[in-house]
């Protein structure tokens, strides 16, 4: 905020000193020049963000209340116009589609849930013991991002190969070697897929709230601990009454931005599981996929995508809304 | 402050160079295509070889031909299968796509439904030489009934049975079975050892239908009825998928595994020897590819319940097949209807067909003995007398995602050591049937 009013002071007198003389009106162009500014400034990325993000989204909520199938896409203009039913074949839980929806939806809930819960805890657990200096800290830091760094086809691709049935990895473990399983499980179909649904998602995920929380560390004074050491606060005491106390602000965006990430993602279930995802599997993403491209009706796929952001918005409005109330009666 | 101005400037200019780059795509959609840039073509070629480098050394010289002859560039593009469909569907949302492409034969319906192919009506028929150049069984696989073919045929493949020698004369097999019975009881005598009767793609959806649609035939079941309403439960139906998906549940001629197959490796198991059967189709060229002897395999017709492949409940295949189709707003007309006119010339289809290990669906170029060596004669005799077209109607692509993942599930189930009744078949069926679009 203070950055913002002394640029507006500085920028008042560099305009007002700049044209002392000037004959006609010199307060009006001025006025305009300095509100107009900023806007003019900001236009580039405005223009940007409507026609890569809000154009787009419109199209997509135009699109959700046309009849649209592949004997309209050619000219999707002129496609019917179909009201609410589009929206009425997605919520209706009693019918096959809606079922399947709601279906889909709770999979795609648990699963944010436990995805977003285990990144975040072996994120801040790794972060915290990568705090002290040790030899090796480094090259322990650069290996865990590792995953963060690599591409996404790349990883998830050889991720499927580990979880093959026969000549998987996954299973020359688990069942050859360690004799876990009685026989081979399957990873990619059936129930096991959300496991491994799972698994890929931490995998691919916890080094975002790793690099989060250590930068988030490094801000925390040393002398807090210092003190708390000399008060006789134990390890786990530290941790509970400084450490996650003063990354609060920064876990408040990382778990929101884990939820989103985790909540959207396509890529992932549609490497793994191709374009029929197993119903243990059944991510909200990959099923919209199948409605819209594998059924080519791009009408109920765009609905559904208009519920999922309804319902993407409402969570992080609640949630903005309950962690910075939150946060101000904590710091009351 | 002049800093400022220039980045203003910079600002505007960049904005407004953004709007109207953005307002610049698409094309209009409403007209049948023109002849404005004469001179070049773009083809997109799905991917009929072993790879898609394999397809460019094929088509590359055919192309360079047809520039000598009409002086019309072909830009060519090998799309592989998983990326085919969507981009073809881009294209005609966008109205951005090629001047010719080629189509899997099972879409046909679906796309001439979106009304982006060229029709071929009489007259562009009779350009390329007319509809009676072509053998009937292809020709009903281009398009629904009644209407203008949505594309010509290029490529015609069935399924055929391929079988390895070694693995059968070792289990004291000689000769390749028939019937469903007979390969039931091979495939229990070969299926020990860590070795399997039967391969299956049991995660590829196409793969799946391909197989029930042929066995349903066998049980007099149809998966749309005659006016083209979606019909999966009927009994015949439940009965065909139940009798596929047993091979796995209850004979375990096919291995667990191949429930999650989806990438051919199917065929790579039985190149290796790890399977001694595959009901696929035009198999010979990967099988050299996957390095294994002309010798080693034999190849017989797909089994049917009598044991004589025919028409009717006799069928042992359905008509596979890649077919080339004109996009209706292609910016050289002309230029694509010689295009095609090329590509399904006698010469050209021995030349291609040939690369390929597939069958000509223009009648004439069957005549080469090319199309009557052991690998080709098993097809085409298959397509002549006993395959039957995957039902031509608009919603065919959605029957193959419902029904073929049913079949996946099923499979799946059954390699998990689940029960798969006639029940659970019905109920996986019954889902599917409603998820179609109503009509």
């Amino acid at each position: 905020m203070t950055t913002t009013t002394a640029t507006a002071g500085t920028d008042r007198r560099t305009v007002s000193g700049s044209t002392p003389g000037a004959a006609r009106g010199p307060r009006r162009p001025g006025r305009i020049r300095r509100i107009g500014l900023p806007y003019l400034l900001l236009l580039p990325a405005l223009v940007l963000e409507l026609l890569v993000h809000l154009v787009p989204i419109g199209i997509g909520i135009l699109m959700s209340f046309k009849a649209l199938t592949r004997f309209s896409i050619r000219d999707w203009g002129a496609a019917p116009w179909s009201g609410l039913d589009n929206y009425k074949i997605s919520v209706d839980i009693n019918a096959p589609a809606g079922e399947a929806l709601l279906h889909s939806f709770w999979v795609t809930c648990g699963f944010t849930v436990l995805s977003v819960g285990l990144c975040w805890l072996l994120g801040t657990a790794a972060a915290i013991f990568l705090q002290d200096t040790f030899r090796g800290r480094g090259l322990l830091r650069t290996l865990f991002l590792v995953p963060y760094a690599l591409p996404v086809y790349t990883a998830v691709i050889t991720w499927a190969f580990m979880f093959q049935h026969d000549n998987g990895l996954v299973n020359h473990v688990l069942h050859d070697q360690l004799g876990l399983t009685d026989k081979p499980s399957f990873w990619l179909i059936g129930d096991n897929s959300f496991i491994a649904r799972l698994t890929v998602s931490v995998w691919k995920g916890w080094p975002f709230a790793f690099l989060v929380v250590m930068a988030g560390l490094q801000n925390i004074p040393r002398e807090l601990y210092e003190a708390a050491a000399l008060d006789g606060a134990g390890m786990w005491q530290q941790i509970r009454r400084i450490t996650l106390p003063s990354l609060r602000p920064v876990n408040q965006v990382l778990v929101l931005v884990l939820f989103l990430w985790t909540f959207n993602d396509f890529n992932t279930p549609y490497v793994l599981f191709g374009k029929a995802a197993p119903e243990a599997a059944d991510l909200i993403s990959i099923h919209v996929y199948q409605t819209t491209f594998a059924t080519w009706n791009f009408g109920t796929g765009s609905a559904m995508s208009v519920l999922l952001l309804l319902f993407l918005l409402v969570v992080t409005g609640l949630y903005l809304l309950l962690t910075s109330r939150r946060r101000k009666t904590a710091d009351v | 402050m002049r800093r400022i101005r220039a980045a203003a400037i910079g600002a505007v200019t960049l904005s407004l160079a953004l709007a109207a780059s953005a307002c610049g795509g698409g094309s209009s959609t409403d007209g049948g295509g023109s002849n404005d840039s004469p001179k070049t073509l773009t083809y997109w070629a799905s991917n009929q070889g072993a790879s898609i480098t394999v397809d460019k050394k094929v088509l590359k010289p055919e192309l360079d031909k047809f520039e000598k002859q009409s002086g019309i560039r072909v830009k060519l593009e090998v799309i592989p299968w998983s990326e085919l469909l969507n981009r073809i569907l881009t294209a005609t949302t966008s109205g951005q796509g090629p001047d010719v492409l080629n189509i899997g034969n099972t879409w046909s319906a679906s796309l001439q439904a979106s009304g982006a192919l060229l029709p071929w009506d009489t007259k562009n028929f009779g350009g390329i030489g007319g509809k009676d150049r072509f053998v009937a069984s292809a020709l009903g696989s281009t398009g629904a009934r009644g209407e203008d073919p949505a594309a010509v045929p290029l490529y015609s493949m069935a399924y055929a049975l391929y079988y390895n020698k070694k693995m059968f004369a070792d289990a004291g097999i000689s000769k390749p079975p028939a019937t469903w019975d007979e390969l039931v009881a091979d495939g229990k005598k070969l299926a020990k050892d860590g070795k399997w009767g039967l391969g299956a793609e049991g995660a590829n959806l196409s793969e799946n239908i391909h197989q029930v649609f042929v066995l349903a035939k066998q049980h007099g079941a149809d998966f749309f009825t005659a006016d083209g309403r979606p019909d999966f439960t009927s009994e015949g139906a439940v009965t065909a998928i139940k009798q596929y998906v047993d091979l796995m549940a209850k004979d375990k001629i096919i291995a667990p595994g191949n429930a999650e197959y989806a990438q051919n490796q199917s065929l790579s198991d039985f190149a290796k020897g790890k399977t001694a059967m595959v009901l696929w189709q035009t198999a010979s060229a990967t099988l050299t590819s996957l390095g294994m002897k002309d010798d080693e395999w034999g190849v017989a017709p797909a089994p049917v319940r009598s044991g004589t492949p025919g028409s009717g409940t006799s069928v042992n295949s359905m008509v596979a097949g890649i077919n080339l189709a004109v996009f209706k707003n292609t910016d050289n007309h002309d230029g694509a209807l010689k295009f095609v006119k090329f590509m399904t010339s006698d010469a050209e289809q021995k030349i291609l067909n040939k690369a390929y290990g597939s069958i000509p669906p223009v009648k004439a170029a069957q005549s080469d003995p090319a199309f009557n060596t052991k690998a080709t004669a098993a097809l085409r005799n298959t397509l002549a007398k006993s395959a039957a077209a995957l039902p031509q109607v608009a919603d065919e692509s959605q029957f193959e995602t419902g029904v073929g993942t049913a079949v996946k599930e099923l499979l799946a189930d059954a390699a998990g050591g689940r029960p798969v009744t006639t029940e659970s078949v019905k109920a996986k069926l019954e889902k599917a049937q409603q998820q179609m679009p109503a009509k």
